[in-house]
């Protein structure tokens, strides 16, 4: 397997400059010619696909929901970062570089990462233009907030909506090219599995999930932008929907998949009410700007929140890093809860929750300015908890939320299959081992308003018109009569066991011992797991109906199908990174004051592996991260 | 806490459909509404029966996948609630509850609580937009925006295009839901551009898609889990007369 990531010679702040006057250009006449899939129309498959269109390729997009608008980046509530430095507090180009390499744990590409930062500012203008109403002062121009993990202003927002505003954005401009006749939608279908002819890729196959029509889609390559893997946790903070199937099944055809273990626990989430819990409901990480986070000093404290006086109680976070305080970034804020909690200091009546309190803020801003800030999420807050934030703390818990791990891509973001490229939270590869707060937005928008509209054009350019071939192509015929046997087997089963409880057990599995802490016996102990459960689930699921309906049960059990695949991928990458870095954190590996210990010597890589069949191991394959411009340290936010 | 549901079951666009009677006993106060029908759909699925399909996604309140009516309200009681915020300590022991889908001609039913609202996206298709291409943009600061016409625009700009409105209306009317994104990008320096052009091609695509005409009875605005006001409707009708008016 070829790991070249292709990055540019020369400086970094000139690579990129460099690369795009290097790369070979198709003329405006013939980018008709061209067509692309793209799977996926959040921020980055629908950015994609409107500037695709805009320069003249034939578009196809497909997704699940009925509507674009709809992809689960709508959910975005805090904001997107830009280094445009409107604060005039210090920002820049390479502060956001180096902010985002730092807060990835030194597990990301420096390349990659210093062109997000470049194209950072783009992103703002364009989403401007489009019409997104940002947050603006009195005096008409925009505002910024503050974020875990930085110490600049930098974070553009609208209100507690930045994500639902900026999908909005691509949206608006994919609909216009809809309307042009650019674009034609696919809504309401599933990408089932991937065509690769000749070593490229060339097609999809897809289920339509009204009528179950299984059929496959011929272009001139494949984009996928189909978001994260959040859910294999089952309890998340993604949408309902949000799955692995279309990543995973192009790592079964040859895509490499890098860092899987790599995810992401969100520190401010509403903590789990009970069984009957699908999924849960993040709390802006803003709220972290005002907000103090506590749980009481000791154990037994059992006082309503309001009745504990201040020197009872242990503001954790400022107490151990001072110069951070509540703004540490995730990784940090999401284990200090849980060794809070693991400490029996935890809060609420499951003993899994601290406090996250507003009122100093209230009391120096006024109830008002919070209402303005945090208005919408308080309120949201009320809806599912029943309590009100202006008067009690909110309780939070971590929770699943993004995944940095994905499918392996070079500098222009293509796949270790040719004409397979792969944008925004499916691919890996901006945040190395954590994420900062802001960043997902940006680098969705990233991609696909300004890197693959180059690089596609590129790969085109280079490898010349494809061979014209159609649906009755053997290869089609061949991948869609292995989708219509593993669906028609999921039918056949008729067990006693719906898909979603495995799916619930699955999450239980992962969430303790691929969850915030990870040690060897527990991983061992998810590996034998695993396997059990995945034989359980294909001998004993219960689907009713048929496939040529719109079936409920049978969308789930195939999403259901992939996680029980792909969580064992995820286990075998944490159990074999022994470090700790970011999100992944190996007890076995930390200090004595619990802070990660990071092996640079033996795992400063991206692991890239290889499907060699389901039940046969994969091969880990590793890219070395070279550091040229940025020092490794210790991570430090005291 | 024990509930008795009627839910609307039509097995597809051709089917007449029915109401059918199904009992839960088990209900938490802090299940979400979605989630009692998780937990109707499982006892469901385990006795071998077709579970209720029913459109859902982020179950936060953004996406606008869900589209429940529910005891003849589109999103039920709660005011400026989605029916995924809804949560069942709305509810008490005992209570029967009328779950339908939404319901209009231009939302025509794909099977039990899901229908298709593809007419919207043929809506906004038509001049939902503000033509900015790629890499066209000026610096962002460039348009100094009053934070008033800000938030003005954002309070429109916030609809989740659900389909509430049109559920609601007993006219079927868009006015609601074309009126808050005429009236976003129209309330921006960057959308005056294209605003008398929108206006008319959105209003005439609205009603070639079947939906109804607007005669102020403003169960839209009481319905709107985003509280999209009424007035908007107000701005489009005054945009829209002045567009005829200056267009040959
Ligand atoms: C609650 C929440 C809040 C967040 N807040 C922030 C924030 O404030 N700032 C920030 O930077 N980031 C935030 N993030 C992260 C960020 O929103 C996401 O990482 C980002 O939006 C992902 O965008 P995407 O385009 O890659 O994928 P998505 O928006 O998830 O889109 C995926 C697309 O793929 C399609 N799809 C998926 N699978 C298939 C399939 N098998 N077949 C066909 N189509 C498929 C879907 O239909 C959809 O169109 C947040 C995330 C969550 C969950
Ligand atoms: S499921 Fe997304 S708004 Fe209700």
């Amino acid at each position: 397997m070829n790991l070249d990531a292709k990055i540019p010679s020369g400086p970094i702040a000139e690579k990129w400059d460099k690369h795009r006057f290097d790369i070979k250009l198709i003329n405006p006449a013939n980018k008709r010619k061209y067509k692309v899939i793209i799977v996926g129309t959040g921020l980055a498959g629908g950015s994609a696909a409107a500037t695709l269109a805009e320069l003249g390729y034939q578009v196809e997009a497909f997704f699940y929901q009925d509507s674009a608008r709809r992809a689960h980046s709508i959910a975005a509530q805090g904001g997107i970062n830009a280094a445009k430095n409107y604060q005039n507090d210090g920002d820049s180009v390479y502060r956001l570089f180096y902010d985002t390499v730092k807060g990835g744990d030194y597990r990301s590409r420096e390349a990659n990462v210093y062109r997000l930062s470049q194209v950072s500012a783009s992103i703002i203008d364009q989403c401007v233009a489009q019409g997104v109403p940002f947050a603006r002062e009195y005096g008409g121009y925009l505002d910024n907030r503050s974020f875990g993990g930085a110490q600049v202003s930098r974070t553009f927002y609208a209100r507690g909506q930045t994500g639902q505003q900026l999908l909005l954005g691509a949206y608006s401009s994919l609909s216009r090219q809809v309307g042009l006749g650019n674009v034609r939608m696919h809504p309401r279908t599933e990408m089932h599995d991937l065509i690769v002819i000749d070593g490229k890729a060339r097609g999809i196959v897809t289920r339509n999930l009204v009528t179950g029509k299984v059929e496959s889609h011929i272009a001139d390559s494949v984009i996928l932008a189909t978001g994260g893997y959040g859910n294999v946790f089952y309890l998340s903070t993604n949408a309902i929907g949000c799955n692995v199937t279309a990543a995973y099944r192009a790592y079964k055809r040859g895509a490499a998949f890098a860092n899987p273990c790599f995810t992401q626990i969100h520190p401010t989430c509403i903590p789990v009410a009970g069984d009957h819990q699908s999924k849960l409901t993040l709390m802006s990480e803003s709220l972290r700007n005002d907000g103090r986070i506590w749980v009481p000093k000791s154990a037994d404290d059992k006082r309503a929140p309001n009745d504990i006086p201040e020197s009872d109680r242990d503001y954790y976070l400022e107490r151990k890093y001072p110069s951070f305080g509540n703004l540490t970034p995730r990784d940090i804020a999401s284990r200090s809860a849980k060794q809070v909690c693991d400490e029996g200091r935890g809060i609420g009546h499951t003993g899994y929750g601290v406090y996250l309190d507003f009122k100093d803020a209230i009391n120096r801003l006024g109830k008002d300015k919070i209402e303005e800030r945090y208005g919408n999420l308080f309120e949201m807050y009320e809806r599912i908890t029943g309590e009100n934030p202006y008067e009690v703390p909110m309780r939070i818990y971590p929770a699943s939320h993004y995944t940095m791990g994905g499918l392996w891509v070079d500098y222009n973001l293509m796949s270790t299959i040719p004409g397979l490229h792969v944008l925004g939270e499916a691919n890996f590869s901006d945040h190395g081992a954590n994420r900062l707060g802001a960043s997902a937005l940006m680098q969705g928008l990233a991609d696909g308003y300004f890197v693959i509209p180059y690089t596609l054009g590129h790969y085109y350019a280079a490898e010349g018109k494809p061979e014209p071939i159609d649906t009755d192509h053997p290869e089609c015929k061949r991948v869609e009569a292995e989708v219509n046997e593993k669906l028609n087997k999921l039918l056949s089963i008729n067990g006693n066991r719906t898909a979603v409880s495995i799916h619930r057990e699955l999450g239980n599995i992962m969430w303790e011992h691929c969850g915030m802490a990870r040690n060897e016996a527990g991983l061992m102990k998810a590996l034998e797991r695993i396997p059990e459960l995945r034989q359980e689930f294909w001998e004993n699921v219960n689907i009713t109906g048929e496939n040529e309906d719109y079936n409920i049960a049978l969308e789930r059990a195939g999403r259901v199908a992939d996680f029980l695949e792909f969580s064992e991928l995820m286990v075998r990458d944490a159990l074999e990174r022994k470090e700790s870095c970011g999100g992944h954190f190996r007890e076995e590996y930390q200090t004595e004051e619990g802070e990660a210990v990071r092996n640079d010597d033996d795992y400063c890589h991206v692991s890239a592996w290889e499907f060699k069949g389901v039940d046969t191991p994969p091969v880990m394959h590793k890219e070395p991260l070279v550091y040229e411009n940025v020092k490794l340290t210790t991570r430090s936010y005291k | 806490m024990k509930l008795t549901l009627h839910i609307w079951r039509q097995k597809n666009v051709h089917d007449q459909g029915r109401m059918v009677t199904y009992k839960l006993d088990d209900v938490s106060p802090d299940m979400s509404f979605l989630e009692m029908l998780d937990v109707l759909n499982e006892e469901l699925i385990s006795k071998r029966e077709d579970p209720v399909a029913f459109e859902h996604d982020c179950r936060e309140g953004i996406c606008g996948c869900c589209s429940l009516t529910v005891d003849g309200i589109a999103h039920g009681p709660e005011r400026a609630t989605t029916v995924c915020q809804l949560h069942m300590r709305h509810y008490s022991d005992g209570d029967e509850i009328y779950i339908e889908p939404f319901r209009a001609r231009a939302f025509p039913v794909i099977k039990d609580l899901v229908v298709d609202r593809g007419s919207f996206e043929r809506v906004i298709q038509s001049g939902g937009f503000i033509s900015a291409r790629t890499g066209s943009a000026p610096d962002a600061n460039s348009i100094p925006i009053g934070k008033d016409e800000a938030e003005t625009a954002f309070d429109a700009a916030a609809c989740i295009g659900c389909g509430a409105c049109v559920a609601a209306c007993k006219n079927s009317s868009a006015m609601l839901f074309v009126a808050a994104k005429v009236s976003h990008l129209g309330n921006l320096p960057q959308g005056q551009v294209e605003r008398q052009e929108r206006v008319l091609n959105m209003v005439a695509k609205m009603d070639e898609e079947g939906f109804g005409g607007c005669t102020n009875y403003y169960e839209c605005e009481a319905v709107c889990p985003k509280q999209i006001p009424v007035k908007f409707i107000a701005q489009m009708n005054r945009d829209y007369l002045k567009a005829v008016a200056t267009s040959d």
